[in-house]
């Protein structure tokens, strides 16, 4: 049989239906890819061997039993290491979290339980998601499998490049600013935001409460609808979860039809500042939509220019809150609790020991953006932005179905570029964070290499609240039409990697 | 004129309860100065009339039945904590000498 780990989910599912492999063999299949490659790529902070093998062994046992199994089951999947899972070590990138295995699992692993889905390990990430690029990983940086010496995005570059390095079919991103788009434009892989509240937190270590969500990242449009569908829906675990139907995602990857959609192109979100092979890209994905039947005309988001500074208030006041939980006193690292000191001197020398520069600069800023004296000029006046930011998309939906943009102003950049600029980092998520404070759906779709630097580019569309189907709708007419042109998903343009025995 | 100075960076450091040393103070600090007139600019926005967004979507409370459901057992509860004693986490004395 011909490489396991090559399959998409679903013909792996049609495998497994069939019978000719078991979810035993392709587990082990991509474990020995894991082992094979990840020492190069540094994707995964923890690889649960062990669970992963059992949980296949069940899904096979099931099967053998005739018990009716859901389209994913036995499929392996890379996690996210922010979300929880019963027993597994969970760090969020953080070391003041190293070695926590949580008491519960998440209700996003729930589902991915319920649905059979194989959990091989967790996959690394910035520092409590703060980051665009692995580097504020406390546990080192992850590779992009297209060039090992550039950056695989961030914060979820751990995902991404699991899913780009052949080591696994699915993943699961968060989503606060950019974390599963970014990354997935920079991997060549498809990357989805669903509408904030489709997706649960429960269980989800918190960087933005207001912001963060969970969504899914694969090779193919359809693997994504399908894995979106069994992670989403209802949760009375999380007080902002959405009681209303999962948008009709899988049907929407197996139509992709644009005929008549009609499509704008935000006008803010190009031009100066974008690498000339992302533009290039991004314009020839829109001519080919149109050529597909969509009606593509310009649209103007005129707050959008204002989102970066916006989210950059908001986020960091909402993160110094959630983090003043890692006080030492319950779970996680404690230093300096010599007998000597007072609670309020260990907090201080554990979060100081335990937290990484970027951590620290936005418990700060955050700090500074709620003190008294600034919060009407700072927070008060971000979220008045974020009333306008919402108005602008509000007004754009009344005359298009969806918006698109590049999902990125530049390919990934090389390992080491920004680490010192927190500004040109942050910059690297000004296409993606509008969507985040409406909180609307998005996503990021593979539509080629710049010509520069033969790096991938991804391809942002943004659907209204509950229009997450939308997104795939899109997403599926780009990839059969490009396939088409290439003879093959541009995943299949990526470089061998070299393979360690 | 910096945005923010040195001693009210090392305010918000000890405010935020993260004990920073001088030299993460010489690096911190100019950086932060760089962000906050970055994040300045939402004052550019005529924004008087505007009324704020604290959630994208809206929501009011929700509620549910005031009944027992399962929840951690003590040990779970205690699994990760840096130090327990009787069913209980132990912490580091709350009060200071001079307090």
């Amino acid at each position: 049989m011909s490489d396991l780990t090559r399959k998409t989910a679903v013909e792996l599912a049609d495998l497994m239906s069939s019978g000719e492999t078991s979810s035993a063999e392709i587990t082990q299949a991509h474990l020995d890819r894991i082992a094979a490659t990840d020492t190069a790529v540094h994707a995964f902070l923890h690889v649960d061997t062990e669970g992963a093998l059992a949980q296949a062994a069940d899904v096979d046992s099931r099967r053998a039993a005739g018990e009716k199994l859901g389209p994913l089951a036995g499929v392996p999947l890379a996690l996210k290491d922010v979300l929880t899972q019963e027993g597994v070590p969970t760090t969020a990138g953080s070391k003041i979290l190293e070695g926590w295995k949580p008491p519960y699992d998440s209700t996003v692993v729930k589902r991915l339980r319920a649905a059979g889905i194989v959990i091989l390990g967790k996959t690394n990430m910035d520092e409590f998601a703060m980051g665009s690029s692995t580097e504020n990983s406390a546990y080192g940086t992850t590779h992009n499998p297209w060039d090992l010496n550039r950056i695989p995005g961030g914060s979820g570059g751990g995902s991404s490049a699991a899913v780009s390095a052949y080591q696994a079919p699915l993943a699961i991103g968060t989503d606060t600013g950019g974390s599963i788009r970014q990354p997935a434009a920079f991997t060549g892989t498809v990357g989805i935001k669903p509408t904030y509240g489709g997706t649960s937190r429960y269980g989800l270590i918190a960087l933005a409460s207001s912001l963060d969500t969970p969504g899914p990242c694969a090779r193919t449009t359809l693997d994504a609808a399908l894995l979106h569908e069994a992670i989403a829906g209802w949760d009375p675990m999380d007080s902002t979860s959405i009681n209303q139907d999962v948008p009709p995602v899988v049907a929407a990857a197996r139509n992709g039809d644009v005929t008549g959609m009609r499509i704008g192109v935000v006008k803010e979100l190009g031009g100066e500042g974008y690498q000339p092979g992302v533009g290039a890209r991004f314009h020839e994905a829109v001519e080919l939509l149109t050529k597909l039947g969509a009606e593509v005309v310009e649209v103007s988001c005129p707050h959008f220019q204002y989102a970066l500074p916006a989210y950059y208030l908001i986020l960091p006041s909402e993160a110094s809150s959630n983090l003043a939980k890692f006080d030492a006193m319950r779970f996680g690292l404690r230093v300096g609790d010599d007998g000597e000191n007072d609670a309020e001197k260990v907090m201080s020398l554990t979060r100081e020991a335990g937290f990484g520069d970027e951590v620290k600069r936005r418990i700060m800023l955050g700090t500074h953006a709620l003190s008294s004296g600034y919060y009407d000029a700072y927070y008060g006046q971000a979220q008045k932005v974020r009333t306008l930011i919402a108005r602008d998309f509000a007004r754009a939906y009344e005359q298009v179905d969806v918006l698109v943009s590049p999902a990125t102003p530049t390919t990934a950049f090389a390992i080491g570029d920004r680490v010192n600029d927190p500004i040109a980092m942050y910059k690297n998520d000004l296409c993606t964070i509008p969507s985040n404070l409406a909180g609307n759906a998005a996503a990021s779709f593979p539509v080629g290499l710049a010509d520069e630097d033969g790096m991938p580019v991804g391809f942002h569309v943004m659907a209204p609240v509950m229009r997450d189907d939308l997104l795939y709708q899109v997403g599926a007419a780009l990839e059969s039409a490009l396939a088409d042109q290439w003879g093959g998903v541009l995943m299949s343009k990526a470089p061998e990697l070299e393979v360690t025995r | 004129m910096p945005s923010i100075t040195r001693e009210e960076v090392a305010h918000l450091a000890r405010l935020a309860r993260i004990e920073l040393s001088d030299d993460e103070l010489d690096h911190l600090a100019p950086q932060l100065d760089q962000i906050i007139g970055l994040v300045a600019q939402v004052s550019d926005v005529a924004a008087e009339d505007i009324p704020p967004t604290s959630h994208a979507l809206p929501l009011s409370n929700v509620m549910r039945e005031d009944v027992n459901v399962p929840c951690l057992t003590p040990e779970q509860a205690l699994s990760g904590a840096p130090a327990a004693e009787e069913q209980r986490f132990r912490v580091p004395r709350i009060l200071s000498e001079e307090a």
